[in-house]
């Protein structure tokens, strides 16, 4: 065995004071290399397995959605619809862009990537979510004749955490069909009763805007007066006004407001 | 600023109102003095990681910042975890080598606690919450300093009761360890009550 | 090294030199992850895998360290553990995964792991250290599973998520305990949990710092 074999030099290498500066770095070269194989080769070949879960999660997001949506299983048997139909809309235009792939479609990337959304003024930002994305997905459930329902995710800051919801709008996209929070971590047994489906169906039936064409809904202390207002929850205000400033927020012009618009003129 | 400042020592102070660098907290609170020379060496080791490592995440991490080498697409935020606690540890390596030539008595009670610095929650809350708060670097040093100071005041105050108690008649069993678990849990109901403190 | 010793590393961890109650490591996490069982028992494990399998690199790797970049060599190992940790939890057990992606990464900042390596793998062979680090990682989860219990079962009538106390709400008698659900609970059931345990075994009892002097002792012979 040569003194310049592999194994020659490893001995000596392993031979040498541990605090002499060819160790050090020679060490700690080896093992950033290790570490950095052991990451890699892990992630590169578990990412197929991620990606099918991935999918799969997404696919039974859209199923849970449809089930914990009130009357919209029943809406959907009798246009004899199978599943809802998912387009990806500009929300800056309002218009629906048909060269993404609404099934790969990542919205939750999209939300904070900084390329896929622009940032807000504190002003307009009434949902506190930084930066709005350029796209988003929409559910459409079309009737025989027209359109029966429109399901649009939204999501805001609530007092602790970020709630996301589901709004689904009947046909004319005044007044809501039901409102689905699926996640949200605010104080437990106090923000967290805005996930109750007592509270969430107060605001079946409520009219999003007031006739004039603003929008209006929103959530008061105490018990609503009128159809565009939903009950509030004692102890709670914290958490159901982050409820009511998402949902107006993404109603509003910064959110689909341009969408519905068109929606409503018939343009899609 | 100033808000900025106040927050972070008082609403959300990082021992008490997050539980971050609970350990620590618990172990290095017997005596004020060490308690002192804790607090002091996270305000340190606080107010040069959170700004150091929003260089760097700004820097070398976020898209776009290749960009200068012919690679803007390049995304590396998902090493974010690593490259903190590699800031973290060094600094903590170079702050113990110090205290160990010019403070030794402190290096030798603060024991096996100082090199837990590195993996103390509450230094990588802190860099982690500036990334998640997007804070400008002006902003990452006020609350390096800032949240440094919260944790040192906690785990102060704390070690001064801790001192009184020593001549309280606690039971056997709870003496030591277990009076301190309650009393931390009672300091935390009485942080919480700056939670819906507002400045002008 | 006999058989003996090397199965105390092995229990010795789960009363008498448990790393939450006596040596004061991992109490954050068992704050944020106990209130309900499941995520404890993941979270349990998943420290287990990382401590042990760190703990035993770390040993076996102990002789070659320079002591001045041990700290981020021990690091760069416990991170790229639980990051490969995390991806094959991604990969193979996806809905878990979603609910603990946060906790897992606070393995990284868990001081237990890096305490130990520090304590003991840096000076102990590789077999002795898998057993210490399997052995804490058991003490560890001892705690957790029992604190999560209470704040489960209190704050929710729940174990597992299957609903064991019926509900106010839903028309019986218990009312659920907020307070369980948020962490200062955390820390009074685990002070009480220690007061249980040194009642138990007096000897982790700390010895009383000031001791009063009685008038014998102080008198003059």
């Amino acid at each position: 065995m040569s003194r310049n074999s592999p194994v020659g030099l490893w001995r000596r290498f392993l031979a040498l004071p541990n605090d002499s500066p060819t160790k050090t770095i020679g060490v700690a070269f080896l093992v950033s290399l290790v570490a950095a194989i052991a990451v890699s080769t892990t992630s590169v070949a578990l990412k197929p397995r991620q990606e099918a879960h991935i999918q799969a999660a997404r696919e039974a997001n859209l199923a849970a959605m449809i089930a914990t949506l009130p009357g919209l299983a029943d809406a959907m048997r009798e246009t004899g619809a199978e599943t809802l139909e998912t387009v990806v809309v500009a929300l800056e235009t309002g218009e629906i862009d048909p060269s993404i792939d609404p099934a790969a479609f990542d919205f939750l990337t999209a939300q904070t990537d900084p390329t896929q959304s622009q940032q807000l003024a504190a002003a307009v930002d009434t949902a506190k979510i930084g930066q709005r994305p350029n796209f988003a997905p929409v559910y459409l459930l079309r009737g025989t004749d027209a359109l029966a329902l429109v399901v649009l995710p939204v999501y805001g800051t609530g007092y602790q955490s970020n709630i996301r919801a589901y709004l689904a709008l009947h046909g004319d996209l005044t007044t809501i069909a039901a409102l689905s929070i699926y996640e949200q971590g605010e104080t437990p047994g106090l923000g967290t009763r805005i996930t109750d489906p007592a509270w969430q169906a107060l605001w079946s039936g409520k009219q999003t805007t007031d006739g004039q064409g603003d929008v209006t809904i929103t959530v008061v202390r105490g018990s609503a007066t009128t159809a565009t207002e939903v009950d509030g929850i004692t102890g709670a205000t914290r958490s159901t006004t982050g409820v009511s400033n998402l949902v107006r927020f993404w109603l509003g012009d910064q959110g689909y407001g341009p969408f519905l618009k068109r929606l409503k003129a018939g343009d899609l | 600023m100033i808000e900025i400042l106040i927050k972070s020592v008082f609403q959300e102070n990082l021992a008490l109102t997050f539980f971050l660098g609970i350990c620590t907290f618990l172990a290095v609170s017997k005596r004020v003095e060490t308690a002192l020379g804790l607090g002091a060496a996270m305000i340190v080791v606080q107010s040069l990681t959170v700004p150091i490592n929003y260089l760097i995440f700004q820097g070398l991490l976020v898209e776009g910042a290749w960009g200068w080498a012919g690679l803007p697409e390049v995304d590396l935020t998902f090493l974010k975890l690593i490259s903190f606690i590699g800031v973290i540890a060094a600094i903590v390596q170079i702050l113990e080598m110090s205290l160990d030539r010019y403070a030794p008595a402190l290096h030798q009670s603060l024991g096996v606690f100082l090199p837990l610095i590195t993996v103390n929650c509450a230094i990588l809350g802190g860099s982690l919450f500036m990334v998640e708060r997007r804070y400008t670097l002006p902003e990452s040093v006020v609350y390096g300093i800032g949240s440094g100071i919260g944790w040192a005041l906690a785990i102060v105050v704390f070690a001064a009761i801790r001192e009184r108690l020593r001549y309280a008649d606690v039971p056997e069993g709870l003496r030591g360890l277990g009076i301190a678990f309650i009393v931390t849990g009672l300091m935390s109901m009485g942080f919480s009550a700056f939670v819906g403190v507002t400045l002008p | 090294m006999s058989r003996k010793s090397n199965l105390h590393h092995l229990t010795a961890p789960l009363i008498d030199n448990n790393p939450v109650t006596l040596q004061m490591l991992g109490i954050c996490s068992a704050l944020a992850v106990t209130t309900a069982l499941d995520t404890a028992l993941i979270m349990s494990l998943a420290l287990l895998t990382v401590l042990a399998t760190a703990s035993t690199l770390i040993s076996l790797i102990r002789a070659h360290l320079p002591s001045s970049i041990r700290l981020v060599v021990q690091i760069t190992i416990i991170a790229s553990l639980v990051i490969v940790t995390d991806q094959v939890l991604r990969a193979f057990a996806y809905e878990i995964s979603e609910r603990l992606s946060v906790f897992v990464g606070l393995i990284v900042t868990n001081c237990i792991v890096l305490g130990r390596a520090e304590s003991f793998a840096m000076h102990n062979p590789a077999w002795p250290s898998f057993l210490d680090g399997v052995g804490n990682g058991l003490g560890y989860g001892m705690i957790l599973m029992v604190v999560a219990t209470i704040r489960e079962l209190l704050g929710s009538g729940a174990l597992f998520g299957v609903n064991v106390l019926p509900l106010a709400v839903a028309g019986g008698w218990f009312e659920p305990l907020g307070f369980m659900l948020l962490a200062p609970s955390a820390f009074f059931i685990i002070g009480l949990l220690i007061w249980a345990i040194r009642t138990r075994r007096p000897q982790q009892v700390e010895a009383n710092e000031l001791v009063i002097l009685t008038q014998e002792a102080t008198d003059q012979p």
